[in-house]
């Protein structure tokens, strides 16, 4: 569903992504990890075309991401984002959150919105917050709000970068539990994060990357198994060495 | 020789004074509404990836910002009548000068406002499938405005005082018929007074307000 061949990216002359390639099927759970700097972020927002790349090439259901002509808002309204200081938007309610893009994007009527979000934040266990503004919610809540505002637009794939990274340890859980339920009914889900033990769980794949470059792209199992690179093996032995 | 002062001048002068007033408020009004109406098309420009509504804006608002309200006020008063191939008259020209004249720094303080809002902000809004416009109008705007209250108010206060520079084109705002009064029954120090005391309400209720903004609207 998610093609990404030979993709390098430059900010200057500073290379921060360098030929990268790897894939998403649809029903596939793909986790990213890897260093801070190593490009994971950059590699995802490529992928919905918030952030350009000079070469290569991105599809999703076949359509190229970074070609002329390509309608982006329409691409991107098919696939849900989830960032890691969440984002909401803190002058609107939380329905309001929920509601917007269904309302300017696909024209849905607004009992329809409203429904759509009130279904969402019960499936979140945020049905009783849905009048209150961002702001008045911990980081957990907000982050789970975020996924129910991109579940509202019934995307096809759900795109996470580093979801719990700005969350005390006690939210995390919270908001993953969100994430392995939504992994296990079969979205396709490409979740750049440190939670080893998430990825354990759900991922079907486990992509590592360092200095822009993709140093391993193996199956879950394989990879915690035994990393074949020497970097991968550094990086796992001091992430899970508590 | 000074008599003793008779505040009664005011109020058999209420009339005079009344429609200045009103021409007073009813130009600080058309020129905040329109001032920041045009403020933010002009600060949209201004920050638009496309160069040339960027380079047009930004000269327009250099242009107004370098030029002193009072050679604008004439400018428009004998410019425009030129151009138009007839007089429009003292309001109307005051009208457009004012509103042209305040666009340019609504426009610096909206351009703030917009750029005080987050990236993340707008690729959230982006990541949904909102057009840049959307985005634009549905997240950064009313956030942008939300932080700006305080300052776009400051800005009207200066402007309602500005409003007294109409005298050079024969208008009669509020200050210039407490002068015409003061000058004709010679009442000069009770009707400057009063005008002081007038100005110092309004634009202290108006700082008030500014203050219970600020307070409102800070984290």
């Amino acid at each position: 569903m998610i093609e990404i061949q030979d993709v390098s990216k430059w900010f200057g002359d500073f290379r921060v992504l360098s030929n990268c390639s790897t894939h998403v099927a649809k029903g596939e759970v793909v986790v990213i990890c890897g260093p801070s700097g190593s490009g994971k972020s950059t590699l995802i927002k490529c992928i919905n075309g918030l952030e350009s790349f000079q070469e290569g090439v991105i599809t999703v259901n076949g359509i190229s991401v970074g070609a002329e002509g390509t309608n982006l808002p329409k691409l991107r309204a098919s696939i849900g984002m989830v960032f890691q200081n969440f984002e909401l938007f803190p002058h609107m309610t939380i329905a309001e959150n929920v509601c917007l893009a269904q309302l300017k994007v696909l024209n849905r009527s607004r009992a329809e919105a409203e429904e759509r979000a009130a279904q969402l934040l019960n499936r979140v266990g945020l049905s009783n917050q849905a009048a209150k503004h961002p702001a008045q919610l911990s980081g957990g809540q907000q982050q789970r709000v975020a996924i129910a505002r991109a579940l509202a637009m019934d995307p096809i794939a759900m795109l996470f970068d580093e979801p719990t990274s700005a969350l005390d340890p006690e939210m995390i859980n919270e908001v993953l539990d969100v994430m392995v339920a939504l992994a296990q009914e079969g979205m396709t889900m490409m979740v750049v994060t440190h939670e080893m033990g998430f990825a354990r769980k759900v991922a079907d794949r486990v992509v590592f990357m360092d200095e822009g470059r993709i140093e391993e792209d193996a199956r879950t199992e394989e990879f915690f198994g035994a990393p074949r690179g020497e970097r991968a093996q550094m990086f796992l032995s001091k992430i899970l060495s508590h | 020789m000074v008599g003793r002062f008779d505040f009664t001048v005011i109020f058999s002068n209420l009339d005079i004074l009344w429609n200045g007033m009103l021409i007073t408020l009813l130009l600080t009004v058309v020129a905040i509404v329109g001032g920041i109406l045009l403020g933010t098309i002009l600060a949209l420009m201004r920050l638009s990836r496309f160069k040339l509504p960027a380079y047009a804006a930004g000269r327009f608002v250099d242009a107004f910002r370098a030029t002193p309200l009072i050679l604008v006020i004439f400018w428009f008063y004998f410019a425009v009548p030129i151009v138009t191939g007839r007089p429009i008259g003292g309001l109307y020209s005051v009208l457009i000068a004012f509103t042209l004249f305040e666009s340019a720094y609504y426009c610096e303080i909206i351009r703030a406002g917009i750029q005080s809002i987050r990236l993340p902000q707008v690729h959230a809004g982006l990541a949904l499938g909102l057009t840049r416009w959307q985005a634009t109008r549905h997240v950064v705007l009313p956030q942008a405005f939300r932080n700006m209250v305080p300052l776009l108010l400051t800005q009207a206060i200066v402007l309602f005082q500005d409003t007294s520079l109409v005298y050079v084109v024969g208008l009669k705002d509020f200050l210039t018929a407490a002068d015409l009064v003061a000058t004709r029954d010679n009442r000069v120090v009770e009707m400057y007074l009063t005008a002081a005391v007038v100005y110092l309400v309004i634009c202290s209720l108006g700082s008030l307000w500014v203050r219970r903004l600020q307070r409102q609207y800070a984290i």
